[in-house]
């Protein structure tokens, strides 16, 4: 990074330290912060889909769509995390090549599954084998994003389900009594006041979504956790110029502070938006903003 | 004319099924130094990725690079996600049960113990391993107490601060950890486990596996393997 750089075993105290955290490691050490930024930042909207959809459907009156929500979130939030990013998504890629295979190349005529392999057409292969890293990349996070909406989808969906119904029996009984339909009184009057019960669900969701990005590593993703054990590992001088010892406490003290100061963050702007969900609500906290105004 | 289409589109399926065998992937763990290790500038590294680019040249592919979680290694092969695992992988029947392994790129070589003092009981005490290794397995009929971990760091790190009495681990890469570590030694006889370390490949993929076997051999034969083996120090030589 810096022209002083070149030798690093000349160096010492600060300058090699300003050397030692702008080698093209650390770089992608510090990328990988955006990277999970990132995932946080499509995951949370979708898997919040994921829950209302969830959620929505359980509560049918259709029987299939009611078994359907029903049936995904006892499902998902049955199986261990681990087993699910363990085998899923190599289900779900699986999943996806398989249906391209069987739309793409109507003419194989040799079996898909031989012995332990999955083997699919050229054409069929998601990414293409030729594709660039980058491409392969895109892909494994956007497996990332999907597994990780749906299976923190079934527990936004379980919160939604139990804030549906938390919300006061007489607000949809005064909704009937005014003419609305069912489809009405969802939209105008349970969807909007149920926000408020689901909330602390939700919050709690989001802080055990933030801590469980390491599981991307399984994905093949290379996350802070990694990076931070791979660099705090012991550098030996055969196979680095900056030798050093068992840093990872220093590398995860940094992960932890990073954490921290997340979850501070996201407490504030929950609690703001609480705030906001709270008002005219028929709950003891919208009376109380009610008392204070009035 | 039907008879002019299907053989041009067979032509076309050979021909991209060429186009696919240009671009090899090869997964590797990238935490077993000298084997394969991230270099400072953030690559792959190591005799693996020398090796691996060598035996690209010589059969004429197109080889990318890609890490992946030493536990779910085997898995993504056989689902395709690479085609090569190129990882310090030793030859052991029960994983030939799933994967194809080419001919050895380096002899059976031995696993070693490293402790922190010389009077350790490595028959009946703790002993770290990486989980998943032919060195894992060997400590759990040992009638030692085996704890695994999943990084090969963390199984050094268990005998530091006590939680293992040793742990046992290819000899090239504990060597190292030795020689840079005044409290840490070699301790008790080498033990000889598996048939040294081979390319992963899948079972339905013979074509690639023959090529890389030619190449492999090619390289024995000029010796250019045996300079690499010594330049890394990961084993003997052939």
């Amino acid at each position: 990074m810096f022209s002083y750089c070149a030798d690093p075993d000349t160096l010492s105290g600060l300058t090699w330290l300003s050397c030692y955290l702008t080698t093209g490691k650390h770089m992608q050490f510090y990328l990988s912060f955006g990277t999970v930024l990132l995932l946080l930042a499509i995951t949370a909207p979708s898997a919040l889909l994921f829950g209302f959809f969830g959620a929505a459907s359980a509560r049918s009156r259709i029987w299939p769509v009611a078994w359907f929500g029903k049936g995904y979130i006892a499902i998902v939030r049955g199986v261990p995390d681990i087993a699910f990013f363990l085998f899923f998504v190599i289900a779900l890629d699986q999943g996806f090549e398989w249906v391209r295979h069987q739309v793409l190349c109507p003419d194989w005529d040799q079996p898909i599954r031989q012995g332990n392999d999955f083997i699919v057409c050229a054409q069929a292969k998601l990414p293409r084998g030729n594709t660039a890293q980058w491409v392969h990349e895109v892909y494994g996070f956007f497996l990332a994003v999907l597994t990780f909406s749906i299976v923190f989808g079934a527990f936004a969906a379980n919160v939604l389900f139990g804030a549906m119904r938390a919300v006061p029996h007489a607000q949809i009984e005064t909704a009937e009594a005014y003419g609305m339909s069912r489809r009405q009184t969802f939209w105008r009057i349970l969807v909007p006041q149920m926000w408020v019960y689901a909330l602390p669900g939700l919050s709690n969701l989001w802080m055990v979504l933030v801590k469980a990005t390491p599981l991307l590593f399984l994905l093949g993703i290379e996350d802070i956790v990694y990076w931070a054990r791979s660099l705090g590992g012991t550098a030996n001088p055969r196979f680095t110029e900056y030798p050093h010892g068992d840093w990872r406490m220093w590398y995860f003290l940094a992960l932890l502070i990073f954490y921290l100061g997340f979850t501070r963050i996201s407490e504030i702007y929950l609690e703001r938006l609480m705030l906001k969900l709270t008002r005219g609500q028929a709950t003891s906290g919208g009376e109380a903003q009610r008392k204070v105004t009035a | 004319m039907k008879k002019i289409i299907l053989s041009t589109a067979a032509l076309a399926i050979s021909a991209s099924m060429a186009m696919a065998q240009d671009v090899v992937r090869l997964g590797t763990e990238g935490a077993y130094p000298p084997w394969n290790f991230i270099n400072d500038s953030g690559e792959v590294d190591g005799f693996e990725r020398e090796l691996g680019d060598e035996l690209c040249k010589r059969a004429e592919l197109n080889c990318q690079w890609v890490t992946n979680d030493w536990d779910s290694i085997i898995p993504n092969l056989v689902s395709g996600n690479y085609d090569v695992i190129i990882a310090g992988m030793s030859i052991t029947d029960e994983r030939d049960e799933v994967i194809d392994f080419t001919q050895n790129y380096t002899p059976p070589d031995p696993s070693a113990y490293l402790a922190m003092s010389e009077d350790v009981d490595l028959e009946g005490g703790v002993i770290a391993a990486q989980a998943g290794t032919i060195q894992a397995g060997y400590v759990a009929e040992s009638g030692a107490t085996l704890v695994e971990f999943a990084t090969p760091e963390e199984t050094i790190a268990a005998v530091r601060n006590g939680e293992a009495d040793a742990v046992l681990a290819d000899k090239s890469f504990l060597t190292p950890v030795a020689d840079e570590d005044a409290d840490l030694m070699i301790v008790g006889p080498d033990v000889a486990l598996g048939g040294g370390v081979g390319l992963g490949v899948r079972e339905s993929d013979p074509e690639l596996k023959a090529t890389l076997d030619a190449a492999i051999q090619s390289m024995k034969d000029d010796g250019s393997l045996n300079a690499m083996i010594e330049k890394w120090d990961v084993a003997s030589t052939f």
